[in-house]
C-alpha cells in the first residue's frame, strides 16, 4: 500500500529523514512512535504531499507520488497527478484544521461534493451517517468555534472518512486535546479501525493506544527507524536500548 | 457669529451629493482593483505579481494630488478631450487606493493559517475551490477594519477633488463661502469638518455591520458592546494590516511548523 | 508633440530645485512635529483621568476622520483672527504635524502595549518612580520598535505635501502646476513630479525596509 524507498528529506541543512525505507500493507495498521523531531509527522506529511522529498521515493499503491510518468521518462508530478494520488488519502491533524468558515455539515461535505463529484443529497446523507458514527448528530448546524476540542476532532475524523479514503492519517490527533477528551476520540478511532479495512498510518504519544490498535509498531529516532515490531514485542521486550530509554521516559512521565 | 449658519449649511450641503457621489465611486472602483490586484499578487506566475506590484507601486508612489494634476491638465492634452472632473476624480480615488487595497487582501489573505491550506489540500480541493470556497470567506473578516481606514482615508482623499473644480462640499467651503464670508472662517471650516466626521461615523457603520456579517461566516459571535463601539473598534489587528498596506511590508503570518 | 525633451529639461531644475528642497524642509518638520506630539497624545490617551483620556480620544478620532486639506484651510484662515500671523509654510507645518500626530499616537499606543506587562510589574517590585518607569523601562522598548511604522507615516506624509499648494506653498507638484500654467503645458512639469515623487517614496520605503530589519534583528 505504502512504500518508502530510500526517502530523503532536509530543511535545510537539517537532515530530517534519513534513507528511510519501509512499507505498510493494506489494511494494516501502523503506529510511528519516537521522540519529537524525530521525523515521524514528516513522514505524514509528505505522504499527503504537504512537503517533497528532497531525494528518493514514495510509492502509494505502487504509483509515486512526487513523479509521473510522461512518454518514457519520469517528470515531477504536476497538480491533475498529485489530486488523483491524492483521492485515497485522508489525513487528520493535530490542530483539527476545520474550516471556520462553514457549519459542520458544510466541513463534511464540501469536499465530497466538489472533489469527489458527489450530489449534495449524497453528500449530506453520508455527513449525517458519519456524524452519528462519532455521536455529534445533534451538532450538525453548529460552527467549529462551538464546539470543544474533542468534538473539534470527531468532526475532523468524520470529514476525513467522508472522502472514502483507503488510507487514513492520523498526526497526533490528540495532543491539542484537553486529557479527559481523548479517551473519547481514541475509541472511536479504534473503533472505526477495527470496523473497516481502511490502512492507518498514526503518530501518537499515546503508547496504550498504539499497544491496544497497531498490527506494528516503528520506532522512530533521528531520520531513520530504529526498531520495527509487533507492539507486544516492541512495548514488553525492544531489542534495541534507545527504544527502552525512549519508552521509560515516556511511561515515567505518565 | 452664528447669523450666517443657515446659508452655510445650506451652501456646503449642496456638495455633500458630490463628495458622496466622489467616495461611493472610488470606494467600488478601489474595492474591485483591490480584490483583483491582491490576489493578483499571490498568483503562481511571476509575470502576473510583478504587473500587480507595479501598479501598487505605481498608483502609492506617485502622490494623489500629482494623479489629480495629471489626468486632469496632462491627459486632455495627450487624449485630446476633457474628461469630466467628477469622473477624473472617482478614477483616479479608485486606482490610487486600490493600490493600498490590494495590500490589504494579500495580507489579509496570507493571514488565513497554513493549516487551513493543508486541511485543504487533505480533502483534495483544487486551488481555486481552495481560494473561494476556504480562504477567501475566512480572509473577508479580517480585511473589513483596514478597508473601513481606508475608506475614510478615500473620504479625506474626495477633499482634492476641490483641485479640479469638483464641486464637493470642501470646494464649496472654499470658493463660494470664504470668498465672501472671511470672517467668519472659523464657522464656515467647523462646519465642513463636522459634514465629513458624520460622513466617517456613517462609513464605520455600514462597515461594522458588514464586519458582524463577515464575522457570522467564520461563526463568531457578535460582540457584546452594541454599534455605538464601532469607532473605537477600529484599532487593533486592523491598524497592523493597514500600516502594513500603508508600507507594503509583507504581512508576515503565522506560519507554524509543529513537528518534523 | 506629445512629450517635449527640451521643455523637460527646461524645467525640470525648477521642479527638483525649489519643488523638492520645499517637500523636504515641510515633511521632516512635519514629522518632527508629528512623533513628538503623537507621544504626548499615546501618554495622554492612557491618563487615569478619565476625562484627558476621552477628550484625547475624541480629539484623535476626529482629526483622523477629516480631511487634511480641510485641516490646512483652518488653520490658514483662523489662526490669524486669534492673533496668531504665521506664514504659510509654518502653518502647514503645523497642519501636517498635528494630523499625522494622531496617527503616530496610535502608533506608539501598539508599541507600549507590545512591551511584556513583566516589564510593568519588575519596575514595580524595584519601586521606581512611575516617570523612571517610563523613562528608563517602557520607552526604550517601545520606541525603537515603532521607528519602522513611524517611517512609513513620513513617507505618507511626503505624499500630501502637495496639498501646502493650496495656501501658496510651492513644493513638487505645486511648481510644476505653477510652470505648467504659465506654458500652457502640463505634460511634461507634471509629470517629471510624479516620476520624482515614486523614486522618493520609493527610496523612502527601502530604507523603512532596512529598518525594519535593523529592529527585528535587534529584538
Amino acid at each position: 500500500m505504502i512504500r518508502f524507498d530510500d526517502v530523503v528529506k532536509r530543511f535545510g541543512d537539517v537532515v530530517v529523514l534519513d534513507e528511510l525505507n519501509f512499507s505498510v500493507a493494506p489494511g494494516e495498521f501502523v503506529t510511528l512512535i519516537g521522540p519529537s523531531g524525530s521525523g515521524k509527522t514528516t513522514i505524514l506529511r509528505l505522504l499527503m504531499t504537504l512537503e517533497k522529498v528532497t531525494s528518493g521515493q514514495i510509492f502509494v499503491d505502487g504509483e509515486c507520488l512526487s513523479h509521473m510518468q510522461r512518454g518514457s521518462r519520469l517528470v515531477p508530478a504536476d497538480e491533475k497527478y498529485q489530486r488523483k494520488v491524492r483521492q485515497r488519502i485522508g489525513m487528520v491533524f493535530q490542530q483539527f484544521n476545520l474550516f471556520p468558515n462553514m457549519k459542520v455539515l458544510q466541513n463534511l461535505t464540501e469536499a465530497p461534493i466538489r472533489s469527489l463529484g458527489l450530489s449534495r443529497a449524497e453528500a449530506e446523507e453520508r455527513a449525517l451517517e458519519l456524524l452519528e458514527l462519532v455521536g455529534l448528530t445533534e451538532k450538525v448546524n453548529a460552527h467549529p468555534s462551538q464546539l470543544s476540542g474533542g468534538q473539534q476532532q470527531r468532526v475532523a475524523i468524520a470529514r476525513a472518512l467522508a472522502m472514502r479514503p483507503d488510507m487514513l492519517l492520523l498526526d497526533e490527533v490528540t495532543s491539542a486535546l484537553d486529557p479527559e477528551l481523548v479517551a473519547g476520540v481514541l475509541a472511536l478511532l479504534k473503533d472505526i479501525a477495527s470496523s473497516t479495512d481502511i490502512t492507518f498510518l498514526c503518530v501518537t504519544h499515546e503508547m496504550n493506544f498504539a499497544r491496544d490498535v497497531s498490527d506494528r509498531v516503528l520506532m522512530f529516532d533521528h531520520g531513520q527507524i530504529v526498531e520495527d515490531a509487533v507492539p507486544d514485542k516492541l512495548f514488553s521486550e525492544p531489542d534495541h536500548e534507545r527504544t527502552r530509554t525512549f519508552l521509560r521516559a515516556v511511561l515515567e512521565r505518565g | 457669529m452664528f447669523d450666517n449658519i443657515g446659508l452655510f449649511v445650506e451652501t456646503i450641503s449642496k456638495g455633500l451629493l458630490l463628495t458622496v457621489e466622489a467616495t461611493l465611486g472610488g470606494i467600488v472602483i478601489a474595492t474591485i482593483l483591490s480584490f483583483v490586484f491582491g490576489l493578483a499578487m499571490l498568483s503562481r506566475l511571476r509575470l502576473v505579481r510583478a504587473i500587480a506590484r507595479i501598479y501598487v507601486e505605481f498608483w502609492r508612489g506617485t502622490s494623489e494630488v500629482v494623479q489629480l494634476l495629471w489626468i486632469y491638465f496632462a491627459l486632455p492634452v495627450l487624449i485630446g478631450y476633457q474628461i469630466m472632473p467628477l469622473v477624473a476624480g472617482i478614477v483616479v480615488l479608485g486606482l490610487n487606493f486600490g493600490a493600498y487595497g490590494a495590500e490589504i487582501v494579500r495580507g489579509a489573505v496570507q493571514s488565513v493559517p497554513k493549516a487551513q491550506y493543508e486541511g485543504c489540500i487533505a480533502l483534495n480541493l483544487t486551488p481555486a475551490q481552495r481560494m473561494r470556497r476556504v480562504i477567501l470567506p475566512q480572509s473577508l473578516v479580517e480585511m473589513v477594519p483596514p478597508f473601513n481606514n481606508l475608506f475614510i482615508q478615500l473620504l479625506k482623499g474626495s477633499a482634492l477633488l476641490t483641485m479640479i473644480t469638483v464641486h464637493e462640499m470642501t470646494y464649496q467651503a472654499r470658493e463660494v463661502l470664504i470668498t465672501r464670508h472671511v470672517s467668519q472662517a472659523a464657522t464656515i471650516w467647523t462646519i465642513v469638518l463636522l459634514f465629513y466626521l458624520v460622513l466617517a461615523i456613517l462609513i464605520t457603520f455600514g462597515m461594522r455591520l458588514l464586519e458582524l456579517w463577515a464575522g457570522r461566516l467564520v461563526g463568531r459571535k457578535p460582540p457584546q458592546r452594541g454599534l455605538l463601539s464601532a469607532l473605537r473598534s477600529r484599532r487593533g489587528r486592523a491598524a497592523a494590516i493597514t500600516d502594513a498596506a500603508v508600507a507594503g511590508i509583507g504581512h508576515t503570518s503565522d506560519r507554524s511548523g509543529g513537528d518534523r | 508633440m506629445i512629450w517635449d525633451w527640451d521643455y523637460a529639461w527646461e524645467v525640470f531644475p525648477k521642479i527638483v530645485g525649489d519643488g523638492l528642497r520645499t517637500a523636504v524642509v515641510a515633511t521632516v518638520l512635519g514629522s518632527l512635529v508629528a512623533y513628538t506630539l503623537g507621544l504626548v497624545l499615546a501618554l495622554l490617551r492612557r491618563s487615569p483621568i478619565r476625562v484627558v483620556s476621552g477628550i484625547t480620544w475624541a480629539f484623535i478620532e476626529f482629526i483622523r476622520s477629516t480631511p487634511l486639506l480641510v485641516q490646512i484651510f483652518f488653520l490658514f484662515f483662523v489662526l490669524p483672527d486669534i492673533g496668531l500671523t504665521l506664514d504659510p509654510m509654518t502653518t502647514g507645518v503645523i497642519a501636517l504635524g498635528l494630523h499625522y500626530a494622531t496617527y503616530t499616537a496610535e502608533v506608539y499606543r501598539a508599541g507600549i502595549e507590545a512591551v511584556p506587562p513583566g516589564q510593568w510589574e519588575a519596575a514595580t517590585a524595584l519601586n521606581l518612580p512611575r516617570r523612571r518607569t517610563w523613562t528608563a523601562v517602557i520607552l526604550p522598548q517601545a520606541v525603537p520598535r515603532v521607528l519602522p511604522a513611524l517611517g512609513n507615516y513620513t513617507i505618507s506624509m511626503l505624499k500630501e505635501t502637495p496639498l501646502l499648494l493650496m495656501i501658496g506653498v510651492l513644493e513638487i507638484a505645486g511648481v510644476a502646476r505653477q510652470v505648467g500654467s504659465r506654458a500652457f503645458r502640463y505634460v511634461e512639469p507634471v509629470t517629471i513630479a510624479g516620476v520624482l515623487f515614486l523614486v522618493l517614496s520609493l527610496a523612502a520605503s527601502l530604507l523603512v525596509r532596512w529598518l525594519e530589519r535593523r529592529v527585528r534583528y535587534r529584538n
